[in-house]
């Protein structure tokens, strides 16, 4: 049933055209990371790392405590580094939080931890609380965004009550509601069965927005742009993913 | 589902309707008056085109406590007193039940909000209160699931029922969920709220419940 529906999605384009005018700063499209450092008391979990992301689809791939949850949290702002810069499409992530967080997305691990309201349709509206929008414009994008993702039967159910592939695609129809230019995923396949974690990357692959996954779920981004891979802090491998990728495992072994 | 008289009531009548008779229960002090205002209760589910499963899944989670209590009181006070302080809890707790089920979610908060709103001058912000809200009617059901979860991993160990070995690995999952719970609803509400710290954002250090439980062991 999901399955079915998921060929069906035809992802619309948001972003470039629709995205809200900023007063313009000379536009660096693209999440530039420049000389970034960062600690947790005394470990150095980032180390003077530096890098543009452009791609559309970017992954990131490392060991265990790598650092790459602090990377993907540094894109939207929801952790500003200690040294360096973090410009998104050249708003400055520590003094532009707002443009910031409305130009990417973020969909966590455990879609049970970011579903906040009881009810699917409820909680995807969360996301346009703040928006100035009439209430038939908030339903309208409601139900478009349920049917997009194949959720619209499952519009008054209680939200703990879905499976989990169900969870993690309301988890992404509560981000995309708000029509960012780019999504942030940290192993958003990781608590999923094979069957699920399947749909779920194939939403991801075919977003109209730029993704960039943390995962160590490696078929999941054999078709992606570009593979940055992590270690001890820094990345230490930065590629196509077949090439990026045998680095990785070579490292690994 | 069916939508009974008590669905189409408005959700403010509800609301304050629940605060009336949860603080009028309070002065009952005779255990048969409070046992009849319980089965009275009880018989509005039905009424309300809810089934007896609703009613159960209302007082089960509660149930473990309610025997507790109930022991306590009668050893400690008297039986009509547990019988009063037990009947007391599970009207209360129906009655809340009664008015969640049929109210959807939305309108509850909207109305919480709305109510809430002559008190911002004085400090409340309507917006969080009812946010506030609705993450507790969304969390509970979970928190009482995780709850059964781990007093079942505790069986299958033999750890029996020991109240402390529940409650210390339920409060460090719930704290290590609030956390990121926390993270969802920045990383989601950034959205023209004048709640969202526009500037700097600030460097909120994690919690960490491995290390908090190692500073509680030494
Ligand atoms: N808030 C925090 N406080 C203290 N230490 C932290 C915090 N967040 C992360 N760390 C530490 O930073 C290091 C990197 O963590 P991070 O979560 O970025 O790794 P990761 O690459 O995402 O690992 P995994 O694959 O396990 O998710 C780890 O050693 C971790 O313990
Ligand atoms: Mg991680």
């Amino acid at each position: 049933m999901i399955r079915s529906s998921v060929g069906h999605m035809f992802p619309r384009l948001h972003g470039a055209a629709g995205s809200v005018s900023v007063p313009s700063l000379p536009a660096a499209p693209g999440i530039e990371i420049a000389e970034v450092s960062h600690r947790f008391g005394d470990t150095e979990v980032l180390r003077n790392v530096s890098v543009t992301l452009t791609e559309r689809r970017i992954a990131i791939v490392g060991a265990n405590g790598s650092g790459k949850s602090t990377f993907s949290r540094l894109l939207n702002g929801l952790l500003v580094p200690e040294r360096g810069r973090v410009t998104v499409d050249g708003h400055d992530t520590a003094n532009a939080a707002k443009a910031v967080r409305r130009k990417v997305g973020f969909v966590f691990q455990n879609p049970d931890n970011q579903i906040v309201f009881p009810t699917v349709a409820e909680d995807v509206a969360f996301g346009l609380k703040g928006q100035k929008l009439s209430a038939d414009e908030r339903a309208e994008r409601v139900e478009e965004i349920l049917a997009r993702y194949g959720l619209e039967h499952l519009r008054d159910r209680p939200a703990h009550k879905l499976s989990g592939g169900q969870k993690q695609l309301l988890a992404l129809a509560g981000v995309l509601i708000t029509r960012p230019d780019y999504v942030v995923f940290d192993e958003p396949t990781t608590l999923l069965d094979l069957r699920n974690a399947r749909m779920v990357g194939q939403v991801i692959n075919t977003l109209a927005q730029t993704a960039i996954v943390v995962t160590h779920d490696l078929p999941l981004i054999e078709a992606f742009d570009r593979v940055l891979v992590f270690d001890q802090g820094r990345i230490i491998a930065d590629d196509v993913p077949s090439k990026a990728l045998s680095e990785y495992v070579r490292r690994m072994q | 589902m069916s939508r009974s008289i008590l669905h189409r009531l408005p959700a403010g009548l509800k609301l304050t309707a629940l605060a009336a008779a949860g603080s009028a229960v309070i002065w009952v002090s005779d255990w048969r008056v409070m046992v009849d205002l319980l089965l009275l209760v009880a018989l509005a589910f039905p009424v309300a085109r809810l089934g007896r499963g609703a009613l159960v899944q209302q007082l089960r989670p509660l149930l473990p406590m309610l025997v507790v209590l109930f022991l306590a009181q009668g050893l400690m006070a008297s039986w009509t007193e547990a019988a009063l302080v037990i009947a007391r809890i599970a009207t209360l707790v129906l009655m809340a039940g009664l008015v969640t089920l049929t109210t959807r979610t939305e309108d509850l908060i909207a109305t919480v909000e709305r109510l809430l709103t002559p008190l911002a001058p004085l400090g409340v912000n309507p917006g969080k209160v009812s946010l506030a809200f609705s993450l507790a009617l969304r969390f509970l059901p979970v928190i009482a699931e995780e709850a059964e979860r781990v007093h079942e991993a505790q069986s299958a160990r033999g750890l029996g029922n020991s109240p402390l070995a529940l409650a210390l690995p339920l409060i460090v999952r719930v704290l290590k969920s609030a956390e990121d719970i926390a993270d969802a609803i920045e990383a989601r509400s950034g959205h023209d709220d004048p709640d969202c710290p526009q500037e700097k954002p600030q460097r909120r250090a994690r919690f960490n419940p491995l290390a908090a439980l190692k500073t509680v062991k030494e």
